[in-house]
């Protein structure tokens, strides 16, 4: 039954995809760059979900691992030439590596610590990276960043809007498919255990740190590869990119779609961008949208848009009154 | 990602910070200057001089931290509530403030009605949104980012994008010298402020019946509950307090730090690298956690100004990581 219903989903996803990957090419450059940045940007918000949908740690610093990726392609690529033809994909794999590495050293401090704490430690260490990024001026350009003058050329011109959009949407939907299966895997199995009941999975022999401690490495990596396509998608990188507000969009985005769904996070992007960057331009307004949908989302819909067809459904099929979804979760000392 | 109202921001911050580079280096020219012309004396007197001033700038901002530390440490304490919108309460406190000024002219009217206003939108905040919701963490601190990107709107809506300058009456705008320092009033006044909240703050908690239930409810919620106090009493009157405390920094830092958007999200990680530091629920921690995070940040910018911001959020990460409750949190 749900192995069904999950082909069922899954095949949705293909076919959504399928239609973003041929409709947006033919739609305005805007909608062509809108989609580029909302697809580069849910990578992160994907990383994002692994921790906090999958493993129930809700971090706030995610930006960090977007900011080193996009450091790292514009100082590579202003400084030295070096990504901007074959060598692109040297730089994929510096950036996910350097991310990873970060993470690696900041999981160390931070997964020691849960729910709340897990929190203020990641706001603590992603601050650390902004601290750096706004006043090392030597490093990073300060606060006017690094502009970016090309893109990569490798037999294919990367400048070229669709082509572009295209290696984004590639980079989405391989990082999409990697995370699935990671999450489908053994390993992931067993991180949904430690969100659902970590001493449990303690007593059953798991060395429940280290899987943390490897998803949030996995998390990182996938955060720098987002971050040197955001790089070569805005075409500047500056503090604003790992700034406190760029993680707490990413965790919004997350829940907005719908944590532990993965796809969930590019709905979520895509919302939030739209508003964000298109409503913009129509309304000044728009930031009302934004804190509204936020507050009715978290108030009346927990489980974010994806679960809209699940709500549907339960209030067709079953007029009772649901078991409220109290949580019991402990006061954590 | 292209923020108007950010933009806005930034190009404030950066006048802030150049502003701010400023006198440091107007500072280091003069210290120099004078190295000069006292070669013959040495130059301790003058290095005493500079590391006077700083010490005095950093516990001054120090005290304008105390006061939005406190409440967000008193809010986390009672609730376990990470309050996101608390840099948005300073915003607001300030532009409260500005209006009050603008209509009747008065600087000592408006520190109250800011701060009992805002007192205000963080208790129906409380009441009508955060307490439905119980104790999940997660959706109460997106609640509160919600929230503060409403207030963000409608700052920007009601008192535009401009920059603004609070001015204290005429009489805290004055230098007294001590010891051949020159110091400003205004900075005096504010460790004034900050050490008569931070007193009544403690003779409430330490020595009325009301601060006894609070601590009670910060130490053990559940137990508190058993012995019949009114935690969710306590908690709304907690959350109002903070965003009080809150309010009123934003009314006595926006002399000298401006009002501005953007300076909600400015001022919150450090208001909570005030907390970490001293310890969540914990009024002196939040005091010493204030001191450490103002004199880190003056002689930070003024000694290390490339890694300034890192020297402040490095040693909080540490202290989480190796003593989650902060230096002086309650166990």
């Amino acid at each position: 039954m749900s192995m069904a219903r999950d082909r069922v989903k899954i095949l949705i996803v293909i076919v959504v995809l399928a239609a973003v990957a041929l409709v947006v090419p033919h739609a305005t450059s805007f909608i062509i760059l809108l989609a580029t940045r909302a697809l580069a940007f849910s990578i992160l918000v994907m990383s994002l979900d692994l921790l906090l949908g999958f493993t129930g740690l809700a971090s706030l610093g995610q930006a960090a691992y977007l900011g080193v990726g996009a450091y790292l392609t514009a100082i590579l690529a202003a400084r030295y030439q070096v990504g901007l033809g074959y060598d692109f994909w040297l730089v994929v794999a510096l950036g996910m590596f350097g991310a990873a590495a970060l993470a690696a050293l900041f999981g160390l401090l931070a997964t020691r610590a849960t729910g709340v704490y897990f929190l203020m430690i990641t706001l603590a260490l992603g601050q650390c990276v902004w601290g750096l990024a706004y006043r090392w001026n030597s490093l990073t350009g300060g606060d006017n960043g690094i502009n970016l003058q090309h893109r990569p050329k490798f037999g294919i011109d990367l400048a070229n809007p669709v082509t572009f959009f295209y290696v984004v949407f590639g980079f989405f939907a391989v990082s999409l498919l990697v995370l699935y299966t990671i999450m489908r895997s053994p390993f992931g199995r067993s991180l949904v255990g430690i969100r659902e009941r970590e001493p449990r999975m303690k007593i059953l022999g798991y060395n429940t740190w280290l899987h943390k401690y490897l998803a949030f490495i996995i998390a990182g990596a996938f955060g720098g590869l987002s971050g040197v396509l955001w790089a070569h998608t805005a075409g500047i990188v500056s503090p604003e990119n790992v700034v406190l507000t760029t993680s707490v969009d990413a965790l919004l985005m997350a829940v907005l779609g719908g944590a532990g769904t993965l796809v969930g996070g590019v709905i979520g992007a895509g919302v939030v961008l739209f508003i964000r960057e298109y409503l913009s331009t129509l309304v000044h307004w728009w930031q009302y949208v934004l804190g509204g949908v936020y507050v009715l989302v978290i108030l009346y819909l927990p489980g974010g848009l994806m679960s809209i067809p699940e709500r549907i459904r339960q209030w067709r099929t079953a007029p009772t009154k649901s078991v409220a979804g109290e949580n019991l979760a402990a006061t954590p000392h | 990602m292209t923020l108007p109202c950010r933009e806005r921001g930034r190009a404030r911050s950066r006048a802030k910070i150049s502003r701010d580079t400023l006198s440091i280096q107007s500072l280091l020219t003069w210290a120099k200057l004078q190295a000069k012309a006292s070669r013959g004396k040495g130059t301790e007197a003058v290095d005493t001089r500079f590391w006077l001033i700083q010490a005095f700038n950093g516990i001054s901002y120090g005290a304008l931290l105390f006061l939005v530390g406190s409440g967000l440490s008193l809010i986390f304490g009672v609730m376990r509530i990470v309050n996101l919108s608390h840099g948005s309460y300073f915003l607001l406190g300030g532009y409260v403030a500005l209006s009050v000024i603008w209509t009747t002219g008065s600087w000592l009217l408006a520190i109250p009605v800011a701060a009992v206003t805002v007192a205000l939108i963080g208790l129906v905040m409380e009441r009508v949104f955060l307490r439905p919701l119980g104790f999940d963490p997660l959706r109460q601190v997106l609640l509160t980012v919600g929230f503060a990107f409403l207030f963000q709107q409608a700052a920007l809506d009601i008192w535009t994008g401009n920059p603004f300058d609070i001015n204290p009456p005429a009489a805290l705008t004055q230098t007294i010298v001590v010891g051949g320092l020159h110091l400003p009033l205004y900075r005096i006044f504010m460790i004034g402020v900050a050490l008569f909240i931070g007193l009544t703050l403690w003779l409430v908690m330490e020595k009325t019946r009301l601060g006894a239930t609070i601590r009670a409810t910060v130490d053990d919620a559940e137990m508190a509950r058993g012995v019949g106090i009114d935690t969710s009493y306590i908690s709304m009157l907690i959350f109002a307090l903070g965003a009080f405390l809150a309010a009123l920094g934003g009314v006595i830092g926006g002399a000298f730090l401006g009002v501005y958007p953007g300076l909600d999200f400015e001022m919150l990680p450090i208001a909570f690298a005030v907390v970490i530091i001293g310890g969540m629920g914990s009024l002196g921690g939040a005091a010493i956690g204030a001191l450490i995070v103002g004199l880190a940040d003056n002689f930070g910018k003024a000694l290390l100004p490339e890694v300034s911001y890192f020297t402040l959020y490095a040693p909080m990460a540490l202290i989480l990581a190796v003593k989650p409750t902060g230096l002086f949190g309650r166990e």
